[in-house]
């Protein structure tokens, strides 16, 4: 079983092992705890906040000494240049985000397609040192992208990949597989073979079994699983910057990045689009929130 | 229910038993054959991506090629690697990188098992507060890069801002060189500290609670539970945590790239970013190669531990 936000923030009433005598003692240091946990929750979040705040502020106020946290003039201005350019029709931004959508999606989907079989095969069947090949495929996963850039770079200029989609979509199926394989592997393993060999007593062969018992049970599974691969191609920056450069194929991450390449930074159209590019990955992180634990371990911690 | 296949019609059962041997010895088969064509894709995938161009990266790290040069590459054998290893820059890199990972892997651990702790005993808006707490962790590294970077701006910062307020000096965080590596550590276990958390909280969680009650019977202190029941039970998970953000950290290059870029000088330069520079504005592919081949050793080390803590973990 994995273990779930849900699960770790439900059980059950206070563990009260303070003895009689020492309650009152046991008071004062619960809000002092409360205390403590409201400033540490305050400087966490802060950060995000600000972001909001100078997202909707005018620019005057965006550069105020010293800073304005209250008081000042609301203004969608910095969201609608996220998506209108300058001079009327679509700006580069959104033309970015579009980008991001259809790598990450795409990205997504052949991850999908070649990793639940695979993870599925690797809990059924008996594969020869199936333990090494586990381990290699989620090492793969651990490699410094700086380092593989530099012959992906080389290998995609041979064969033209550079500035190119699918070049993306590639390497970040690549770097999706090893995550599918292994999140989804717990996935299946919580699923009884016994589902399976009972099908096949019904004349039902091993593969339509997989298909027809085995696979709409992983559904969910599967769910949680592409909505952490989809987070991870839509916050991939490295291999982006490296291997993209033109405004038709570059993501959103090296495009928010580029706001700051001028010599005057917009910094509320950095924050408005950073809200926008953020937002996506928040809601569907808050919908696998149960898998969090093992989707942050590329599949590795669940118990 | 849905319709069987055509071949085995009314009697399912009937044409299994029919042939009794059969089946076992050619569903192992369809079995094996299942298994090699569900995996291999996967694995040539894997192969063509990522193994493939590090034994690309091998090759080139024993010649002299260059990207941009063009040309045919010379063998060199191992003057990259000599180069590189007694190179003093590269020891500075090294230097820099081992504080960086070891400052913030040390503080988010800290934080984070802090903040676990306290919401473990909370009866109350547990849920709200781990949601809350978890927002860093989902942000992209570019706009948590960017972000601080507006904040800590020397300028117009909000984080000088309030220092003035305060009636304490302003800190030009990024652009000087003792400040600009702490900044990058207090970004990163920013960002991190809630990952530390959310492992924390599922170990702390999963202590059994008889445990703590046999203890309060017997009177122990705060702390002697703390230390004996508490910590023992969790230990395992967070070293898992720990290894896996210390190979994260070890990674790490976007964060370096919007944050500071390396500088001021070079005093924010991880390997990570010191192979991006060597790669890509100096041109000089096989020493790279060979640079990015030694970091990939590390990360093979690192990797190799975190697994086998990962192993014993799910043996007990």
């Amino acid at each position: 079983m994995a273990i779930s936000v849900d699960e770790a923030v439900s059980t059950g009433p206070a563990r009260d092992h303070t003895p009689p005598a020492r309650r009152f003692g046991g008071r004062g240091r619960a809000v002092l705890e409360v205390a403590l946990l409201a400033v540490l929750a305050v400087v966490m979040l802060f950060p995000v906040l600000w972001m909001i705040e100078t997202s909707i502020k005018e620019n005057r106020d965006v550069y105020a000494i010293p800073a304005k946290f209250f008081g000042f003039k609301v203004t969608l201005d910095h969201f609608k240049d996220v998506f209108v350019a300058s001079g009327g029709g679509r700006s580069a931004l959104s033309a970015a985000f579009l980008n991001s959508v259809v790598v990450a999606g795409v990205s997504t989907a052949l991850a999908t397609v070649l990793g639940v079989p695979a993870a599925w095969a690797y809990s059924r069947f008996s594969v020869k040192a199936k333990k090494d090949q586990l381990f290699f495929i989620l090492s793969t996963r651990f490699m410094p992208p700086v380092v593989v850039v530099i012959p992906i770079f080389l290998m995609y200029r041979q064969v033209g990949l550079i500035d190119n989609k699918l070049g993306l979509i590639l390497i970040y199926t690549a770097f999706n597989v090893p995550f599918t394989i292994w999140m989804m592997k717990g996935f299946v393993d919580e699923v009884p073979a016994e589902y399976e060999d009972a099908a096949m007593l019904d004349g039902y062969t091993r593969l339509q079994a997989f298909w027809r018992f085995t696979l709409p049970l992983l559904l969910p599974g599967i769910a949680a699983t592409a909505v952490f691969a989809l987070i991870f191609s839509w916050n991939e920056f490295v291999f982006a910057i490296f291997l993209t450069s033109s405004d038709s194929v570059r993501t959103a991450p090296p495009a928010i990045a580029g706001l700051i390449g001028g010599t005057t930074v917009d910094w509320g159209l950095v924050a408005a689009a950073s809200i926008v590019f953020a937002l996506p990955v928040l809601v569907f992180a808050y919908l696998v929130r149960k898998h969090l634990v093992a989707g942050v371990t590329l599949g590795a911690v669940r118990r | 229910m849905s319709d069987p296949v055509p071949l085995t019609t009314d009697h399912p059962g009937q044409v299994a038993s029919a042939t009794p041997p059969a089946p076992g010895g050619s569903r192992r088969l369809s079995d094996r054959w299942l298994a090699v064509a569900f995996i291999s894709p996967a694995l040539l995938l894997l192969l063509a991506m990522s193994v493939f161009p590090l034994l690309w990266a091998l090759y080139l790290s024993f010649t002299d090629y260059s990207a941009t040069r063009g040309g045919a590459a010379h063998f060199v054998w191992f003057e990259n690697y000599t180069a590189i290893l007694t190179s003093a820059q590269v020891h500075l890199r090294a230097l820099t990188t081992l504080i960086y990972v070891v400052g913030a892997v040390v503080l988010q651990t800290v934080l984070g098992f802090t903040i676990a702790y306290l919401i473990s005993r909370r009866t109350h808006g547990r849920g709200l507060l781990t949601t809350l707490f978890l927002v860093p962790m989902m942000l992209s590294p570019v706009v948590v890069g960017l972000f601080w970077r507006f904040m800590l701006d020397a300028q117009f910062g909000v984080i000088n801002s309030m220092l003035g307020s305060l009636g304490l000096e302003q800190v030009e965080w990024l652009t000087r060189q003792r400040t600009a590596l702490f900044s990058l550590i207090v970004v990163d276990t920013w960002q991190w500290t809630p990952f530390i958390m959310l492992i924390a909280l599922a170990g702390l969680t999963a202590v059994p609670k008889y445990l703590y009650e046999a203890a309060s019977i017997d009177r122990a202190s705060e702390w002697f539970r703390f230390r004996t029941i508490t910590l023992p039970l969790v230990w395992p998970l967070l070293l898992i945590a720990v290894l896996f953000r210390a190979i994260e950290a070890f990674r790490l290059f976007d964060l370096v790239y919007i944050l500071t870029s390396g500088g001021p000088g070079v005093s924010t330069e991880t390997l990570s970013f010191h192979v991006y520079k060597v790669a890509f504005l100096g041109f000089n592919t096989g020493t790279a190669s060979a640079y990015g081949i030694l970091m990939v050793l590390i990360v093979i080390v690192l990797t190799q531990l975190y697994l086998r803590y990962l192993n014993k973990l799910k043996e007990d």
